[in-house]
């Protein structure tokens, strides 16, 4: 970014309120998925994520910059990338390594009666 | 001394040395919020139920559009100052300070009806949420009440299990029906009845004091960012500026990146403490 002239910045501003545009209407949309209530809990969140995923790259790509930026930024974040995902890895991981017969609860007990409501 | 490459780029990196600098500390603010979204994963994934529909989602949704609104004035500041406009670039800085104030201001009413919201779960099983109305002389040791009573407004009352909270009973129901209230009539409790009594705070259980833990670490990073760029909006009209734009742009720019991260992070946090 800091190589952008003047003349590139006042080409950029419509596509500056474009993505604003876009964010707004993923989060609109994300609020709408919600209101579905799947009965998947993975469907949930992949759903809830992949939109997520997709204004933060808005944010990251256009505010931010970062798809027009310098070797150096991408090297930083390239590192964290790697980081990042062995703290995730070390959270799968650490789940897994558990001593054998470790079980897990899922949820309350399906046995017990369902409920009612006042 | 002059400091080096506050403006003119080093050859190596092809950057000034705040960019480098702030992008390096961006680094580090993911591995920050990173380590706590791995601890919320195994929280989530070890416990037995996990609560939904306690936190208001049109408030949330309001503040995640207070927060984009906010990234889309900040870059507008950067982009006027770039083609030469400083007063307009002042007046879009400072709608996003106001922005800011905006966020924060909704999120201390968020944390201020949990810590007025009560869970009760009574020993016939019942289990009911809400504001407490009246409570004489009422006294309580850890989360078991020891005497006086009180008076519940319910915003949810279920049936449950004896010693089973609100979380598990609705995790019991049909998904469409979780985020419904299940509105009752006020209630008036004697100490004896009440099993176990919290308000939504941390102490309430793993889901409060992870979302409190995000939020408040996320709300830090908010009122730091309020105040930097709050300096920036009064330096827009000193002699600095004036004199040595290009360098006042580049803070504006390095600024504008930790403003656009904690956006960032609210973008996934909303829908993970909210909505899932």
């Amino acid at each position: 970014m800091g190589a952008h002239t003047h003349d590139d910045v006042r080409k950029h501003l419509k596509l500056y309120i474009g993505v604003f545009l876009a964010l707004l209407v993923g989060t609109a949309i994300t609020v709408y998925a919600w209101t579905w209530h799947f009965e998947s809990v993975a469907i949930t969140i992949t759903v809830a994520l992949f939109i997520a995923c997709i204004k933060a790259f808005l944010v990251a790509g256009y505010f931010m910059h970062l798809m027009s930026e310098r070797k150096t930024i991408y090297a930083i974040l390239l590192t964290t990338v790697f980081f990042f995902a062995g703290l995730m890895y070390l959270t799968v991981w650490s789940r897994e390594e558990m001593p054998r017969g470790t079980t897990y609860s899922v949820g309350p007990n399906p046995s017990l009666p369902q409920l009612g409501t006042h | 001394m002059e400091i080096p490459y506050t403006v003119q780029p080093r050859a190596d990196t092809g950057l000034f040395n705040a960019k480098v600098g702030i992008w390096l500390f961006l680094a580090s603010e993911v591995m920050l919020f990173g380590a706590l979204f791995s601890s919320y994963i195994l929280l989530r994934v070890g416990a037995s139920s996990w609560p939904h529909g306690l936190l208001n989602v049109p408030i949330g949704t309001f503040n995640t559009a207070v927060l984009i609104t906010s990234s889309i004035t900040m870059v507008l500041a950067w982009a006027n100052m770039k083609m030469g406009n400083p007063p307009l670039s002042r007046i879009f800085l400072g709608i996003t300070v106001l922005c800011g104030f905006a966020f924060l201001g909704v999120k201390t009413k968020e944390y201020y009806d949990k810590f007025v919201h009560y869970e009760v779960r009574l020993v016939d099983g019942t289990v009911a949420d809400g504001h407490i109305k009246k409570s004489p002389d009422f006294s309580v040791r850890g989360f078991k009440p020891e005497k006086g009573s009180i008076v519940l407004e319910p915003a949810n009352v279920l049936h449950a299990n004896p010693g089973e909270s609100m979380a598990d009973a609705m995790a019991r129901l049909p998904a469409k029906e979780r985020y419904a209230h299940h509105h009752g009539e006020e209630m008036h409790l004697e100490a004896s009845q009440i099993r176990w009594i919290s308000n939504y705070t941390p102490k309430h259980s793993t889901y409060f004091a992870i979302y409190f833990t995000l939020t408040g670490l996320h709300a830090l990073h908010v009122f730091g960012g309020m105040i930097v760029l709050s300096y920036l909006f009064f330096q827009n009209r000193a002699a600095f500026a004036r004199t040595q734009t290009e360098r006042y742009t580049n803070r504006l720019e390095v600024g504008g990146l930790f403003w656009h991260f904690v956006d960032l992070v609210w973008i996934f946090l909303f829908p993970v403490l909210y909505l899932l």
